[in-house]
């Protein structure tokens, strides 16, 4: 058994898998991980807001569970499998999620959207068929000050009910 | 904002990890999860010279039955407790408190460990571990200490833990298969810090007369508070709520704050308690004419 050791404010590689693609950047130890996916892997579909875990901009699926990447650090992320939006669909191709957002106009500014379309993969996974009370429950970790959240609800509700029709 | 440089250590033992906080105290901040550590850090409130990362030790993510007792690792996720068969059959006190536990997205990550460790005094966590007298489980160079819950929590993040100790498990009292347990809490928003929670586990005997009973209130004191309720004990079940109420209530000194005054605070707890004895009691109904 050995110990990991990063020292303060020394760069190191940090390797791991974004969107299936093997990839490596330079860290140091306290480089938030959104800071890492977006400067250093230009994954720029990670937003960053609050910076403290509240907002939710920046959630991303880090092996397959939806969490915030602000309140991470890059050196914990050494292996770890990312899914950011660019990862959820085929490039210039939306997902059932995407199209029902498009469709129910479930975005304004969209500073909101890619951590909400991270969650909603990673909750849907978990309960495929959701009534409007648990989405809203997962909704409550992002903070969106365009839409009034109703335009959200309904398309995620309209995706699931696509889904598990596909299913 | 962005926290200040640090020393990055990821232990994959538990002994290594204990052995570098042995070293480094009050230096070193232990990191698992990062759901109160992460901001703390980003915002420079908590500026440690080293961090420890202990989310990668496999002895702190296992969750074991005992006879008496099931024996949580710091290092659990809250979301794989929420989801545990084990949780929801021998603790479903903690497995009613977990989905009030920040949000999804957070649970994902945060641990059942660190909420203890941080001790806010508005968790629920620490307020579930409380109510159903559960033991906090530390461990340094000096070997391995067991503080019960109701001592453990000392005042606003404040707790018994020594600086050169980890919290490696919790343990938690199983569940009379015959018990029933409420949780109810008021926040400004779901997922927000409680204003106000309240925990509840009781049992009635064949006469419907309290046999045991257990109430814990969580964000009105700097901690979360254990209720002596000793003198509810043998009483008519259909006539506590009230009285109980009044009297969790008054054995309270509550904080106040910018959004909400120490009358508020208890006027909610006097809300809750009701709502909390009330749904326990409701099950115990449900229970029996389903029996029937």
């Amino acid at each position: 058994m050995t110990t990991l050791h990063r020292a303060a404010g020394e760069r190191f590689t940090l390797e791991l898998t974004l969107n299936g693609q093997r990839r490596s950047g330079q860290a140091e130890p306290r480089m938030l991980l959104c800071d890492f996916l977006r400067h250093e892997l230009q994954a720029f579909g990670v937003h960053v807001g609050c910076e403290h875990g509240v907002c939710g901009a920046c959630t991303i699926l880090v092996d397959g569970r939806a969490v915030r990447s602000c309140t991470q650090y890059a050196p914990q992320a050494d292996g770890a499998e990312i899914v950011t939006v660019e990862g959820l669909a085929e490039p210039g191709t939306l997902n059932e999620v995407q199209r029902a957002f498009a469709r129910h106009h479930a975005l304004q500014c969209g500073f909101c959207t890619p951590g909400i379309l991270c969650s909603v993969t990673h909750f849907l996974r978990e309960t495929p068929r959701p009534d409007e009370q648990q989405v809203r429950d997962m909704l409550s970790g992002h903070i969106c000050r365009c839409t009034g959240y109703a335009s959200i609800v309904t398309a995620i509700l309209e995706a699931a009910a696509a889904m598990s029709r596909d299913a | 904002m962005k926290p200040v440089a640090f020393d990055y250590y990821r232990p994959q033992a538990l002994a290594e990890a204990v052995a570098l906080l042995s070293d480094m105290g009050d230096e070193a901040a232990i990191l698992a999860g990062g759901m109160t550590l992460g901001p703390m850090l980003n915002l420079r409130v908590a500026r440690p010279r080293a961090i420890i990362d202990i989310s990668r030790i496999p002895v702190l993510k296992t969750i074991s039955v005992h006879s008496n007792v099931v024996l949580t690792g710091a290092g659990v996720i809250q979301n794989d407790a929420l989801g545990s068969d084990v949780i929801q059959r021998e603790l479903p006190l903690l497995a009613m408190a977990l989905p009030w536990v920040g949000h999804f997205q957070t649970r994902n990550r945060g641990t059942l460990g660190g909420s203890v460790a941080h001790a806010d005094p508005s968790a629920e966590i620490p307020l579930a571990l409380i109510t159903c007298g559960g033991t906090v489980v530390l461990q340094s160079r000096r070997g391995q200490r067991r503080v019960p819950a109701r001592e453990f929590f000392v005042g606003v993040l404040m707790t018994q833990r020594r600086s050169d100790e980890i919290v490696t498990a919790l343990e938690w009292p199983r569940s009379a298969p015959d018990a029933s347990h409420a949780f109810a809490e008021i926040a400004q928003r779901h997922g927000d810090f409680a204003i106000a929670a309240v925990a509840c586990s009781v049992r009635l005997d064949r006469l419907d007369q309290v046999e045991e009973l257990s109430l814990g209130v969580g964000g009105v004191e700097g901690r979360p508070v254990a209720i002596q309720v000793n003198s509810f004990v043998g009483r008519p079940a259909g006539e506590i709520a009230t009285d109980l109420s009044e009297h969790a209530a008054g054995s309270l000194t509550p904080m106040e704050d910018h959004l909400v005054s120490a009358d508020y605070r208890t006027a909610l707890t006097k809300v809750l308690v009701g709502r909390a004895v009330n749904s326990a009691l409701e099950m115990i109904r449900q229970r029996r004419d389903h029996l029937q």
